[in-house]
């Protein structure tokens, strides 16, 4: 152990400019996995974020809606039959649309608006003021991110552009409250009660003159959240076409989600096998170029463990080096970026991109290790 | 009183080429005793090299024994090979001799750290025996600053630091000019002499033969004359290249 750490820092320190450009490569790669692995997190958490913090364990949704929000429609009488049901605390409905806010400066700012009841699951704690009074109230609770890039504040009045059958409807709203880190659907959100909803949000001719708000899902609190799998059996058997989720399933269901989360593994794996090859290819090349002097190493009386060991040591230390660098590379980056970039430095998968990464240099290495382990004493004589 | 430190009982090498045999060594035998140092010469393909390896446990014997302090290396198993190269055995050889990224002291300290013996006394020997090759000045240079003579030298000190019982030289002036070839053999004569080691040197130039106790000359594997008397070797030394 001790000889073969010292000749592999030996070698290393001796040789310092190439090793450290390897461990640069190292940290380039590890800076793209870190990256990767942090947009995969911010773009999981801006599709999710909403869905993950919901204060329920169960989702109500229409019969053969295949759990996507969007696609399940539900009636005020679903909501009724849903609330009678033993065993649950409180049942939230749950509208989405995609509306627009104009700011002062003449900008147009995207936002989810979810049509949810003051009080209910859907409805995230409010940080900042407080909750609208009414189901009516021309009032909106904002989701802190809105607030943060359009420099609107609680007490502040808000136009919301909506298309409504072919025309432009303009609608005022009252700021009442923020809430914190309720991205759904990639767009940061507003809350505005049922009936508000149905009013302002965009429809076709057709809806134009509807006042009685559809519900796309329905969020249920249990009275024992342990329940999950007991109740889910009782709402799918008691009331009739709809199907309840858990929040996991609703979250993979969410849509693009999982396509989205797949690619973004993809390209972190792909990024890893790259790290793979350019470490087996460098320390291959150098081994080879290696044999005579582990020739000699072994003819004087070094043991196989003692050169193979010291390949090891040597391709970890260089990784651990590149992976640091990587890191601090990337932590210095991402001070710089702006919060619009979905990046999110979630202390898991930046750990488990960390161990991948110190895991590719071994792996890399493992054939110039066996290599170098195989070279035989006689080669010092023979090559000359 | 000098022991013998290496005996050769009736060693063959038989390599297969091409579905044919060759006995690249043929039933040799020869002893060397600690504080002699022993020429191997031969024409090309005579079968030094193999000798040598088959003396440094790098290769065993299709038959007979090799023998250092009493111990049969023929018989050994890899791991106590591995155990014997570092403890009874010193090395140069023809060429990329040193560990490069190692300075000259730590080539020949690294020795002492494979038995396990770099201690503070270790560490003074290697610098007295430096000094004694000429290379105080060389210490904390990397092979590729030095000479090739200056390299050789380096080696020299580390198949002699561990005080082994063998010390074998492959081609040791190979890439010496002929001064610095006279100098490096003279010294290291000198140093096997002095520390009642068993050297063994191949060589291809009989002038170097000159500080060499004995002469083994070897052709088509067997050992086909021995020149012991001082004027013998004189005469084959001033004889000429081979
Ligand atoms: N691994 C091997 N396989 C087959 N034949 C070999 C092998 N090694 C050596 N030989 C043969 O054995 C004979 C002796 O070779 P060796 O290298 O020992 O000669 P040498 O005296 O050192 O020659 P030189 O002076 O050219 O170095 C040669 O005929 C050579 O071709
Ligand atoms: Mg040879």
């Amino acid at each position: 152990m001790g000889l073969s750490t010292y000749l592999a820092l030996k070698e290393i320190w001796r040789n310092r400019g190439r090793f450290l450009l390897v461990a640069l490569v190292i940290a380039l790669i590890t800076l793209l996995v870190l990256f990767i692995a942090a947009l995969g997190e911010g773009l999981g958490t801006n599709n999710r974020q909403y869905v993950s913090n919901l204060d329920a364990q169960l989702v109500v949704f229409l019969d053969k809606s295949d759990f996507i929000i969007t696609s399940s429609r539900l009636d005020q009488s679903t909501l009724k039959a849903v609330r009678r049901l033993d065993g649950i605390a409180e049942a939230g409905p749950i509208s989405t649309s995609s509306t627009a806010i104009l700011l002062p400066d003449g900008k147009v700012l995207k936002v989810s608006m979810l049509g949810v009841e003051s009080g209910r699951p859907g409805l995230p704690p409010v940080i900042e003021g407080r909750t609208y009074q009414t189901q009516l109230a021309k009032e909106v609770v904002i989701d802190r991110n809105v607030a943060l890039r359009s420099d609107i504040k609680v007490g502040d009045e808000i136009t919301i552009r909506s298309t409504q059958g072919t025309k432009d409807e303009f609608f005022t709203l009252k700021v009442v409250g923020l809430t914190e880190g309720q991205a759904y659907f990639f767009a940061p959100t507003i809350f505005v009660p049922p009936s508000t909803w149905e009013r302002v949000r965009p429809k076709s001719e057709a809806e134009a003159s509807k006042t009685i708000p559809d519900i796309n899902v329905i969020a249920i609190k249990l009275d024992d959240p342990s329940q999950v799998e007991v109740m889910k059996a009782r709402i799918n058997a008691t009331v009739s076409n709809v199907q309840a989720a858990d929040i996991a399933t609703t979250i993979n269901n969410i849509p693009g989600y999982s396509a989205q989360q797949g690619t973004v593994q993809t390209q972190g794996v792909f990024t890893l096998l790259i790290g793979v090859l350019v470490i087996g290819g460098f320390f291959q090349i150098q081994i080879l170029q290696k044999v005579p002097q582990i020739g000699v190493l072994k003819a004087i009386g070094s043991s196989n463990a003692v050169v193979g060991l010291a390949a090891v040591i040597q391709i970890m230390v260089v990784t651990a080096i590149g992976v640091g660098i990587g890191g601090l590379l990337t932590y210095v980056f991402s001070l710089f970026f702006p919060p619009t970039i979905p990046l999110v430095f979630n202390g898991q998968a930046s750990a488990f991109a960390i161990a991948a990464l110190l895991f590719i240099g071994p792996a890399g290495g493992l054939v110039s290790v066996i290599y170098a382990v195989r070279i035989e004493p006689l080669k010092a004589l023979r090559l000359s | 009183m000098s022991t013998v430190a290496l005996e050769v009982r009736n060693v063959i090498k038989t390599f297969s080429l091409d579905g044919g045999k060759i006995n690249a060594v043929d039933d040799v035998s020869f002893k060397v005793n600690s504080g002699e140092f022993v020429a191997l010469v031969g024409p090309s393909g005579s079968g030094k090299t193999t000798m040598l390896s088959i003396l440094a446990a790098l290769l065993t014997p299709t038959e007979g024994q090799v023998l250092i302090d009493g111990q049969d290396l023929s018989r050994m198993s890899e791991k106590k090979r591995v155990v014997l190269r570092r403890e009874k055995i010193g090395f140069t050889f023809q060429s990329n001799n040193l560990i490069p990224y190692l300075t000259a002291k730590e080539n020949v300290e690294f020795m002492l750290r494979l038995n396990g013996k770099a201690d503070r006394a270790g560490r003074a020997r290697t610098q007295e025996l430096l000094a004694r090759l000429g290379l105080s000045d060389r210490l904390h240079n990397l092979p590729a600053q030095m000479s090739g003579g200056q390299q050789q030298r380096v080696a020299i000190a580390r198949a002699l630091i561990h005080n082994p019982t063998v010390v074998l030289a492959d081609e040791p002036t190979a890439s010496l000019d002929t001064e610095r070839a006279y100098q490096v053999v003279e010294t290291f004569a000198n140093l096997i002499h002095e520390n009642q080691r068993a050297g063994i040197m191949v060589t291809h130039d009989l002038r170097m033969c000159q500080y060499v106790d004995r002469v083994l000359m070897m052709r088509d594997g067997k050992l086909v004359q021995v020149y012991e008397t001082k004027d013998e070797i004189m005469a084959l030394a001033n004889g000429g290249v081979h």
